[in-house]
């Protein structure tokens, strides 16, 4: 098996268990995907990381039609309201890029699977959330 | 000096936004300078400060360059880089320098060419280079998360917002926000000034070219150039104006500049909502002004799914009813709250530092009575918007005083 790294860092590979970790403010549970000084939210200056669920529900999401050079169109980019706590933004797979095949609300599940390769056969992994009531078992990284 | 209790309008100027290849910032924005300091009766000799808003050159002193132009005095000048809200930044310099009593008179201009670089960006490796995943910046991504981990630039992250919205009321979604791009397209043309002129029915807004659904092509601003200024001064200067330029001052009732307080959801995607609700409530409070007082405003319409928001965060309807205030024709020139007479920023256009400045000019010469065809009759309170992601919010209340 090439090697494999996350496309994030927040991205936690770990086997066949990946999962989004996140910066959680050790007074308000704030949560954070990049490293913060302070808690924007309360100012404590501890934090830990705290792994996040999986499964989650769509808040938003748009259809792009039009991006910069280089990126596949088009696309479902998403707002999702993580189960437990977090809110994560990235893409919509399985589903067709169709408005009315996409509802607001829906439940998803995050899927891993390779996003790019690097020139050394390194593979870049990326995450994206499939529609729950779906099986992906082609989606493992 | 003393302090002033009030700030005045007592100049304006916008240039017509357009495409200006032949000219450069310095050009637009001294024509924009000169013609508020014309329009004012007043000249660069008598200002005590400059502030200048532009963001594609903000490490490149336009304010002082501008200055070479129309009159170097030695006054400070202050550049300002704020977003989408840059322009009104400046405003706001100029505006708490009077109110404390550290100038008199002050003006800001706010300017920008954009020329056709779009809203989409798009840097690239060079072809040939090795591509090696090596994790950069905060979040140790090892290729661009741009179209793989969601979509973070402007017409992607307008459109989320709207749908989030959309989730969140019935009656939301992307009819209504078309028809907000059909009202400002249809407004545009009565305004000579707006970068676009053309009506478009719904239905060719809905069948236009998607470019992040909801929002089609005909949904988003275009990019361009252009410039606007206005002259402020303190209520003593205005005590001593000439009767006919008395006439023609405008009060400032508000002027609120906020950023993003902590929201949860904002971590990952920009909440326009939270500053901008901040924002109209601090200004309505400081003018004593109720949002079924006003008659007009000029809004952030960056896209049109925004302009729906904003009717809610701007309480110009009731909570949750965007939906029913558009498709009532509430925010159209007859309706309700006119809302973006001048077309906004989808038709008018977008320069980003101007535009903070020009929607000042637009609801100024609305209650001057000098608006010509697209004047809104009798208007005696305005409110303006704008918001720069990042964030910043800025929201002025304008008010013709009683004669």
């Amino acid at each position: 098996m090439s090697k494999q790294v996350p496309i994030v860092d927040y991205l936690v590979l770990d086997g066949d268990q990946p999962h989004l970790e996140a910066n959680a403010c050790a007074e308000c549970g704030a949560l954070y995907f990049d490293r913060r000084n302070a808690c924007a939210r309360c100012g404590a200056q501890s934090f830990e990381r705290r792994a996040l669920a999986g499964s989650g529900t769509v808040r938003a999401f748009t259809i792009v039609h039009r991006a910069a050079p280089g990126v596949k169109t088009p696309y479902v980019s998403a707002v999702v309201d993580l189960d437990g706590g977090g809110v994560v933004k990235s893409n919509l797979v399985d589903v067709e890029p169709d408005p009315e095949q996409i509802a607001l609300g829906m439940p998803v599940q995050m899927v891993t699977y390779v996003a790019g390769t690097d020139d050394e056969g390194t593979e870049a992994i990326a995450f994206g959330y499939a529609p729950a009531d779906a099986s992906h078992p082609e989606n493992g990284a | 000096m003393t302090v002033s209790d009030t700030v005045w309008i007592i100049g304006a100027s916008m240039t017509k936004f357009g495409r200006y290849p032949d000219k450069d910032v310095v050009d637009l924005g001294s024509e924009a300078a000169l013609a508020a300091l014309a329009d004012s009766g007043k000249t660069i000799f008598d200002m005590d400060l400059m502030a200048v808003g532009n963001l594609y050159e903000a490490n490149g002193m336009v304010g002082q360059r501008i200055q070479k132009q129309i009159g170097q005095t030695g006054i400070p000048c202050y550049n300002t880089a704020n977003a989408c809200a840059t322009g009104a930044s400046a405003v706001r310099i100029a505006h708490t320098a009077i109110k404390a009593g550290e100038a008199r008179m002050a003006i800001a201009v706010g300017v920008e060419q954009m020329g056709k670089s779009g809203l989409l960006g798009g840097a690239g490796r060079a072809k040939g280079d090795r591509k090696v995943f090596e994790p950069s910046g905060r979040y140790g991504a090892v290729m661009s998360p741009e179209g793989v981990l969601g979509t973070g630039i402007m017409p992607g992250v307008f459109a989320q917002a709207g749908m989030e919205y959309a989730r969140q009321h019935d009656g939301v979604g992307f009819e209504q926000f078309a028809r907000v791009a059909e009202k400002n397209h249809k407004h545009s043309v009565l305004n000579p000034l707006a970068q676009y002129q053309k009506e478009f029915s719904l239905e060719q807004i809905m069948g236009a070219e998607v470019v992040a659904y909801p929002n089609t092509l005909l949904m988003c601003c275009p990019t361009g150039d252009g410039a606007a200024a206005v002259v402020l001064a303190s209520d003593e200067v205005v005590r001593q104006l000439d009767p006919d330029q008395r006439r023609r001052a405008v009060k400032i009732s508000a002027s609120v500049l906020t950023s993003d307080p902590w929201t949860e959801s904002a971590q990952v995607q920009p909440d326009v909502n939270t500053l901008t609700r901040q924002a109209a409530d601090q200004a309505y409070e400081q003018a004593g002004v109720d949002p079924q007082d006003l008659d007009l405003v000029e809004l952030h319409d960056c896209f049109a799914t925004a302009e729906l928001l904003h009717y809610d965060n701007l309480r110009l309807c009731e909570p949750g009813g965007a939906g029913e205030f558009i498709d009532s024709g509430g925010p159209w020139r007859d309706g309700r709250i006119p809302v973006n007479v001048s077309g906004g920023l989808i038709s008018k256009g977008h320069p980003l530092g101007a535009t903070g400045v020009a929607n000042l000019y637009e609801v100024t010469t609305h209650l001057r009575g000098e608006a010509g065809d697209r004047q809104i009759e009798g208007a005696k309170v305005g409110l303006t918007h704008v918001i720069g992601l990042g964030s910043a919010c800025a929201v002025h209340i304008l008010e013709k005083p009683a004669a």
